[in-house]
């Protein structure tokens, strides 16, 4: 079998590149011997950037590279595998790889030679087959549906699945939950499809599968139809059209409208955070099967909530976008970013208070949320008045948290049904009400 | 890459532009159909190079040159207010940089979404061909 050892050491204080590849070929056993020799001397590890994520039920994509722009005097190794001849673990440590290497000599030996005369056995750096590897293919497409802000996405919809005034139906849920998630991995898939070129001259986007060549346009396009074909359809008619449309409407927006304008005017930014704002409108409508004011109610604490999200993160990453020649209101309007971001955190504690006027919730909650979203209008006023990068940080961060604690509030404050009845209220016309949700 | 390979090799990120080069491979019976593949491939990547090797050699330049500016109105300000007008000064660079660029990026953008859809369009058709001719060789066999 063939190994790439791709050593790298990026350090604040510009420690040198390491770099170290070795290529096998089956005729010189000799000096790839001498090279494994070598290699066993290192110290081998893989940092996974999917170990170093924050063990949060729902953490944002965003923050593993945010986490790589701070943490630049780590160590990373990254080990490719070349042949599919022995399947290669994803974390080592040094025995394994002392292991592998034996594993790897004796496959060597025992591989059956198809070189010409005089092949030799080069040292280069870095270049690497472009051949599919069915073992790496599940990492590959969890990195190209940008799974973890998938799951994002679905624990949003969720939350607006539950926070709907109807009895709770599990297999509507999951349906429901299945076909955005499969929605969402189509749109993320067809926007790194997009977006190579520009990925690839971003720290933050270079290691994407379509930028390393890892898998080929066709095969990301293809993935994407097979997400997006049968979660619009299971939407459409496992659950209800009206989902299915959002789903199908989402995608587009996404794709067609936020990933194209992210290059042509700082509007993206408004686009973007109406996609964001879907997925719980989605979520409530798939369980009420009608749009109603409590749908765009959360829709609009998600699309108020996008901002100081995505512009206290994009406060850190102008220097990036700025080259991959992206227009972001970070870069190009600062003082309109954090009014903005300002501005949107106020939002959010007006619609925490709409919410028992629409009898979603009972009146607790924006007293319990106040706290919550007072500290966050606090962080984004400093941002406002500081524009600095600790204060953007802990901006973004805080609103990582915030969300999730506020939509759990919201749900343990919920208004039953019952209750709701008893004031004389019912709530669509179709519902069972038999079961019944007894909040804690 | 070695001389034996039957598939793409991809080389390391280009200094200049951050594309990752590909050395296309050509095989022995290669019909038209890949033919225009790989050198719809080879256009692509060359006018990307071309573009990004372009614009990146403009923006550090701009930018070092910003930066000065900025330094030299630095000293003049308050130590409170520092930060936030060398972010107002590299706000100026950005939006005069992006907008300068802006009607050659918007051209980019769409010969570069031109060039991705007829690759993988191409691509699809190639993937297709041999399919086909994978299932016409077995029927042959099955026959024989």
């Amino acid at each position: 079998g063939l190994f790439v050892w791709h050593l790298r050491s990026a350090g604040a204080r510009q420690i040198p590149c390491r770099f170290v590849h070795l290529y096998h070929v089956a005729s010189n056993k000799l000096i790839t011997f001498q090279y494994f020799n070598f290699l066993k001397r290192m110290y081998v590890t893989q940092c996974n950037k999917d170990l170093s994520q924050r063990a949060k039920p729902k953490s944002d994509s965003i923050v593993s590279p945010f986490h790589d722009l701070q943490q630049l005097d780590q160590e990373k190794k990254v080990v490719h595998k070349i042949s599919s001849a022995s399947p290669v673990p994803q974390s080592w440590s040094e025995m394994s790889s002392r292991n592998e290497l034996r594993e790897v000599k004796s496959a060597a030996e025992t591989e059956d030679s198809v070189i010409p005369g005089g092949a030799e056995s080069k040292e280069d750096r870095q270049w690497k087959e472009m051949k599919l590897r069915l073992d790496d293919l599940p990492g590959i497409l969890a990195r190209l549906s940008k799974i973890k802000l998938t799951a994002l996405v679905v624990s949003t919809a969720s939350a607006g699945f539950a926070m709907a005034p109807v009895p709770f139906e599990l297999t509507c849920f999951l349906l429901a939950s299945l076909g955005t998630g499969l929605a969402s991995c189509a749109a993320n898939s067809i926007n790194q499809f997009f977006e190579v070129p520009f990925d690839s001259n971003m720290n933050r986007t270079k290691n994407r599968p379509l930028v390393r060549g890892q898998i080929s346009p066709l095969l990301a396009v293809c993935f994407a139809a097979c997400c997006g074909i049968p979660g619009v359809a299971l939407l459409t008619l496992g659950v209800n059209p009206l989902t299915g449309a959002l789903g199908a409407f989402n995608i587009f927006l996404y794709t067609c409208c936020y990933t194209p304008l992210k290059r042509m005017s700082i509007a993206n930014t408004w686009v973007g955070a109406v996609v964001g704002a879907i997925p719980p409108v989605m979520g409530w409508t798939a369980a009420t099967g009608s749009l109603d004011a409590g749908a765009l109610l959360l829709g609009g604490i998600l699309y108020s909530w996008q901002f100081p999200h995505f512009n206290a993160l994009s406060w850190g990453l102008r220097e990036d976008y700025s080259r991959g020649g992206y227009c972001m209101m970070s870069v190009t309007h600062p003082g309109l970013c954090r009014r903005v971001a300002l501005r949107h955190c106020l939002a959010l504690i007006g619609l925490s208070a709409v919410a028992p006027v629409l009898n979603i919730t009972t009146w607790t909650f924006p007293i319990i949320s106040l706290p919550i979203n007072l500290y966050i209008s606090y962080l984004g006023f400093r941002f406002y008045r500081d524009a600095d990068r600790s204060s953007s940080r802990k901006l973004f961060f805080c609103s990582l948290w915030h969300l999730p604690l506020l939509l759990l509030v919201m749900f343990t404050c919920k208004k039953s049904v019952l209750e709701k009845e008893d004031k004389g209220e019912l709530h669509g016309g179709s519902h069972e009400m038999a079961i019944e949700i007894r909040l804690p | 890459p070695p001389p034996h390979s039957h598939s793409d090799w991809i080389g390391p990120p280009d200094k200049h532009s951050n594309l990752r080069p590909v050395i296309f491979y050509v095989p022995p019976e290669e019909s038209a159909l890949e033919r225009r593949l790989r050198e719809a491939r080879q256009e692509a990547q060359a006018s990307n190079q071309r573009f990004w090797a372009r614009h990146n050699r403009a923006f550090p330049e701009e930018f070092i040159y910003s930066r000065l500016k900025a330094k030299g109105l630095e000293m003049r300000d308050e130590s409170g207010q520092k930060t936030t007008l060398s972010a107002e000064e590299m706000a100026d660079f950005y939006k005069d940089f992006l907008s300068k660029n802006l009607k050659k990026h918007l051209q980019y953008n769409r010969d570069w979404y031109k060039h991705n859809f007829r690759i993988t369009f191409l691509m699809g058709q190639v993937a297709l061909m041999r399919a086909l001719r994978w299932l016409r060789r077995r029927k042959k066999n099955v026959e024989q």
